[in-house]
């Protein structure tokens, strides 16, 4: 099978745009969780969230505050109506990824090499449920002409494509929360495989609208306290977690097959070495008591790795800050065996909020910056752990250390369980 | 100028995000404003709610200039 490296970043967080801003920030430990700007969420049980912080005032924006993401930038008023949020925020973070990639098919057959895969949970949840409530309203003819091609979770594949001209394999992985990593992981399968030689892969997410919060509070997955103290509500591990703050954002990277990358000069960050799937087969929503479907994504990751437990120096986990944070937690513990002291174990959602599909592209983002500044991202709110573990809980700022191998798990409802593995390339 | 004419390149010129000096009455939102035939529907779609007005499909796939528009509206609303 031939080799696929990481050759260009891109994210969109609720720290903001771009990959240095919103990797400072993770490394500061800072919490971007905040009150929910999108709506007015008085009389929803959670009213907090981490957003993008916009220059418009969303996301507690403002003009030339750093990191301020402005859409404007990225597409005019009249062609943001054909598309929602999650669309423009994936051709955010697809520009950056490619710019910094240097990757800029112009002939024919280059275009044709490069193709797209990124993914979302929920797709376009706030435009659809206006439209119907519109549709109630005024009936179907007042349904807009672009509602359908805004909703569609793949048109951020779709736009994407169009917009750089790249003409391989367009497609979209839908799985809950581990669409960013089973989007990263089949995006570099489809290059080993010879599908292309270029995809730009990951997953986008803007379900902070009523409908979401309200459909994520009935299935009792989110967070009802702190409410008062955002940035203090994400809290994996902790004796006090009490579910999850939702966030929105993407996270793309560009993947390469190893030659061409070579072959270009490009700079290469790592090689995505791993990727280990597997279902739980237990629970619409809850993972497995023992966890094992979680470990047996990360076995199948590191055999197809062709890796030890013993060689992974670091872990982002799932980790949304809820009552499957030590099923996981546990499950990594048994399958490093003696080898736990040594690994270090992260959740970069006690910072940004979980990104549902867009999570687990992000999370690869931050294991490929790991690698390259040789720094364990924290988690941060971690002040009484709730059980004891022989793994290095990273705590509140980025600890530095040798990362050759860095793993990212991605769990889903359905019990949908993908894990992703990066090695530093020499 | 009429009424109309003044009320249709208002909305043409929001919805396309057109350069006003462009939209003329000859002009055709796909081949001289950029528009695509999505565009075109949402145009009709905004024609309807301004002027109050049906406009049926068969109706609207003739509707292709800002003058084929002005048109159709003052037919309709002089009934």
């Amino acid at each position: 099978m031939r080799r696929v490296v990481v050759t260009g970043l891109g994210l969109l967080t609720p720290h903001g745009a771009g990959v240095e801003h919103a990797w400072k920030s993770i490394l500061d430990g800072k919490s971007a969780i905040r009150p929910i700007t999108a709506f007015d969420a008085e009389g929803f049980a959670c009213s907090i969230a981490g957003e993008v912080p916009q220059v418009d005032g969303r996301g507690h924006g403002a003009p030339g505050q750093p990191g301020v993401f402005d859409p404007e930038a990225v597409m005019s008023a009249k062609d943001r109506k054909r598309v929602d949020d999650f669309i423009v925020y994936a051709i955010a973070a697809a520009d950056e990824a490619l710019a910094d990639a240097g990757w800029k098919p112009e002939s024919e057959e280059d275009k044709c090499a490069t193709g797209v895969m990124i993914g979302s949970g929920i797709g376009g949840l706030g435009p659809i449920a206006a439209t119907a409530l519109e549709m109630q309203e005024k009936g179907p003819r007042r349904v807009s002409p672009f509602f359908i091609p805004m909703s569609l979770i793949n048109l951020a594949s779709g736009q994407v494509s169009i917009r750089h001209g790249l003409k391989g394999p367009n497609h979209s992985v839908v799985t809950a929360c581990a669409t960013g990593a089973h989007a990263i992981g089949d995006a570099a399968r489809m290059i080993a495989l010879g599908d292309a030689d270029v995809m730009v892969a990951g997953g986008a997410e803007s379900s902070v609208v009523p409908i979401g919060i309200a459909g994520f509070l009935a299935c009792r997955a989110l967070c009802t306290d702190f409410q008062d103290q955002p940035e203090k509500a994400s809290r994996p591990y902790d004796k006090d977690h009490a579910g999850f703050v939702m966030g929105e954002g993407a996270g793309i990277m560009v993947l390469e097959e190893l030659e061409h990358a070579k072959a270009r000069g490009a700079k290469i960050y790592a090689e995505v070495v791993g990727y280990g799937m597997s279902g739980d087969a237990h629970h619409i929503t809850a993972p497995s008591e023992d966890g094992e479907g979680g470990y047996r994504a990360m076995q199948a990751a590191l055999k197809r790795a062709g890796l030890q437990p013993s060689d992974v120096d670091y872990v982002n986990a799932h980790g949304t800050s809820t009552m499957a944070d030590w099923i996981e937690a546990k499950a990594v513990e048994r399958l490093m065996g003696d080898h736990a002291p040594k690994v270090a174990l992260s959740s970069t959602k006690s910072m940004i909020g979980h990104l549902l599909g867009a999570a687990g592209a992000v999370e690869c983002v931050y294991c490929v910056l790991a690698i390259r500044d040789q720094i364990a991202p924290p988690t941060i709110n971690l002040e009484n752990p709730e059980q004891e573990t022989a793994l290095n809980m990273v705590k509140d700022k980025g600890e530095p250390m040798r990362i050759d191998v860095a793993m990212s798990n991605s769990f889903g409802f359905g019990g949908t369980n993908a894990t992703v593995v990066f090695r530093k390339v020499d | 100028m009429s009424d109309t004419l003044e009320r249709v390149r208002k909305i043409v010129i929001d919805h396309l995000d057109a350069d006003p000096d462009k939209v003329t009455e000859k002009a055709s939102f796909i081949d001289d404003l950029g528009a695509d035939s999505l565009d075109n529907v949402e145009l009709v779609m905004a024609f309807e709610e301004a002027f109050d007005i049906e406009i049926p499909d068969d109706a609207a796939e003739h509707i292709q200039t800002v003058g084929d528009a002005v048109k159709f509206i003052d037919e309709k609303l002089a009934g």
